[in-house]
């Protein structure tokens, strides 16, 4: 009878953290709109989660628009449909490749980043100091954070997908000799502003709000001790992942799909 | 409120404070009265408690049963606002210093001002200089708090903590880690603070030599109650067993050498029998 025991331990810990995401995630909302008049508060997060995480979006985007053209074309061409990479590149991009892909490169190198600066923050007594001189380290330290990257990650995702254009470009163009107009006209075509773009903006929305929560939730929980932080730095990196791909499907079910 | 104007002379009372973990209780039955303008030192073994202690005082926990006052004030039934306006008249400086990694030293001594106050730039970087300079960091302001040693971190911490001039510093293991100059410094430093400021210091520490010279008063935990009280030569010459074992560092009393355990002969030979 003891897995019973354990099933309704396991299934009431479960829910309790999920109340536990639900409240901080009600006082983190209201942070935010304290963290907003102080928006330099935000300016300064923007530069370590956003702009520092520019290098690796932009050479990741620029591969994989590489690799996109290289494969597109090699595929394409053999049913001689070569004059439509431009299309193909860009709507893998604008849809799939660019949102998902910069979500988990946000969350692997922005959201690690903020679980383990603010578990750091929690084991070196930062926030219990905060807490002691009468401030609420929430308006002050997490939602700048969040906020942060909630909003620097539609905009990675911009660059990531833009780079990603230019990547497909220099190889099916310059590479392997597409006609230029062809490959950007085939995109001009093809790709619905509303469709295509618009719902990639709203997926990289989405992911920055699922991926950036999670980061600052799982450092505000940590254990407050050197293990502990590293756990909840790699309980980021993969409940991140996993929920971008998970959502990933549910977002393009509902834009996509005719349900 | 009403019971702002009794007891003057005490600006803390415990009043059979209880608590504990789950099972475990950490406090049981603990009086405690903090003097106005004294330094009470609160001492006992590693893992009794100490510092949970500071923590009801600044109003953190809350006790399972008993009474935490503060200038009259029940601490424990504050709601959140009412609690920070109370900490506001609290300084704390943290065992780890706990200073603002990402704000320089004079930054982190401004941010209590920053906070609390709507003083001018230009007043506030003149009363940031004041507290420097009482812990002799004047020239040390644009230091990031990586760059302090030890010793440097914790007067940064305790100007910090004199920032809002407080009632009450809660000194939380200040001679922890630090070098006998720092240490000296240290001490110095509570000393003089507590005389020229009026401030009321409560300073938790299992060092009793150092513990000792800066006391008017001690109170010594132990088990969960307070093993002894009373002014430094009282708790040095305490024919009391558990005090006199704490005092004098003594390495067995009734605080065992051995943890618990079944009779050696048993455990050794207990396979072959």
């Amino acid at each position: 009878m003891n897995w019973i025991a354990d099933l309704g331990a396991k299934t009431l810990q479960y829910v309790a953290g999920l109340g536990r995401a639900g409240r901080f995630f009600a006082a983190l909302t209201g942070a935010c709109l304290i963290a907003l008049s102080r928006f330099s508060l935000v300016v300064k997060q923007l530069y370590s989660v956003g702009v520092l995480t520019l290098l690796i979006i932009l050479v990741s985007g620029l591969f994989v628009g590489m690799v996109l053209g290289l494969q597109g074309y090699y595929t394409l061409v053999s049913f001689g449909a070569e004059s439509s990479l431009g299309l193909v590149v860009a709507l893998s991009l604008t849809r799939e490749l660019g949102p998902v892909l910069s979500a988990l490169l946000f969350a692997g190198r922005a959201g690690s980043a903020l679980t383990a600066e603010i578990g750091l923050m929690k084991a070196t007594q930062q926030l219990d100091a905060m807490e002691m001189m009468a401030t609420d380290p929430l308006p002050i330290v997490i939602a700048p954070r969040f906020l942060a990257g909630f909003i620097a990650l539609p905009l990675l995702t911009a660059i990531f997908t833009s780079i990603g254009v230019i990547g497909g470009y220099l190889i099916g163009v310059q590479q392997l000799g597409l006609d230029s107009g062809v490959y950007w006209a085939a995109m001009q075509e093809g790709v619905d502003f509303y469709d295509d773009i618009i719902n990639g903006v709203i997926k990289s929305l989405v992911f920055g709000l699922v991926v950036t929560f999670i980061a600052v939730y799982q450092g505000y929980f940590a254990t407050p001790t050197s293990e502990g932080v590293s756990r909840a730095t790699t309980r980021t990196v993969v409940n991140a992942s996993l929920s971008v791909l998970g959502l990933d499907y549910v977002l393009t079910a509902l834009m996509f799909g005719e349900i | 409120m009403s019971e702002t104007n009794q007891n003057q002379a005490h600006l803390i009372q415990v009043d059979k404070l209880v608590f504990g973990y789950g099972e475990r209780l950490i406090f049981n039955n603990i009086d405690m009265v903090i003097p106005r303008g004294k330094i009470s030192v609160i001492m006992g073994p590693s893992g009794c408690g100490k510092s949970t202690m500071l923590k009801f005082f600044g109003g953190s926990l809350r006790p399972q049963a008993g009474k935490v006052r503060f200038d009259g004030i029940s601490v424990p039934d504050l709601k959140r606002e009412q609690l920070f306006q109370l900490r506001k008249r609290m300084g704390m400086m943290f065992q780890s210093n706990a200073l603002l990694t990402d704000i320089s030293v004079f930054e982190n001594v401004a941010f209590p001002l920053r906070e609390h106050t709507d003083m001018s730039d230009s007043l506030i970087h003149q009363l940031v200089l004041i507290k420097l300079e009482m812990v002799g960091l004047r020239g040390a302001r644009d230091l990031m708090p990586a760059e302090l040693s030890g010793g440097m971190a914790r007067r940064v911490a305790l100007a910090r903590a004199i920032a809002l001039d407080p009632d009450l510093v809660m000194y939380d293991e200040p001679f922890t880690g630090l070098d006998p100059i720092s240490m000296g410094v240290a001490i110095k430093l509570i000393k003089k603070l507590n005389d020229a400021l009026g401030i009321t210091s409560v300073v938790v520490t299992h060092d009793v030599k150092e513990g000792a010279s800066i006391a008017d008063y001690i109170y010594l935990l132990g088990d969960g109650t307070v093993v002894g009280h009373g002014a430094p030569e009282q708790m040095l010459s305490s024919s009391n067993d558990q005090v006199h074992q704490f005092m004098n560092g003594l390495p067995d009393g009734p605080v065992a050498f051995h943890y618990p355990a079944r009779a050696i002969r048993d455990d050794l030979l207990g396979d072959q029998q």
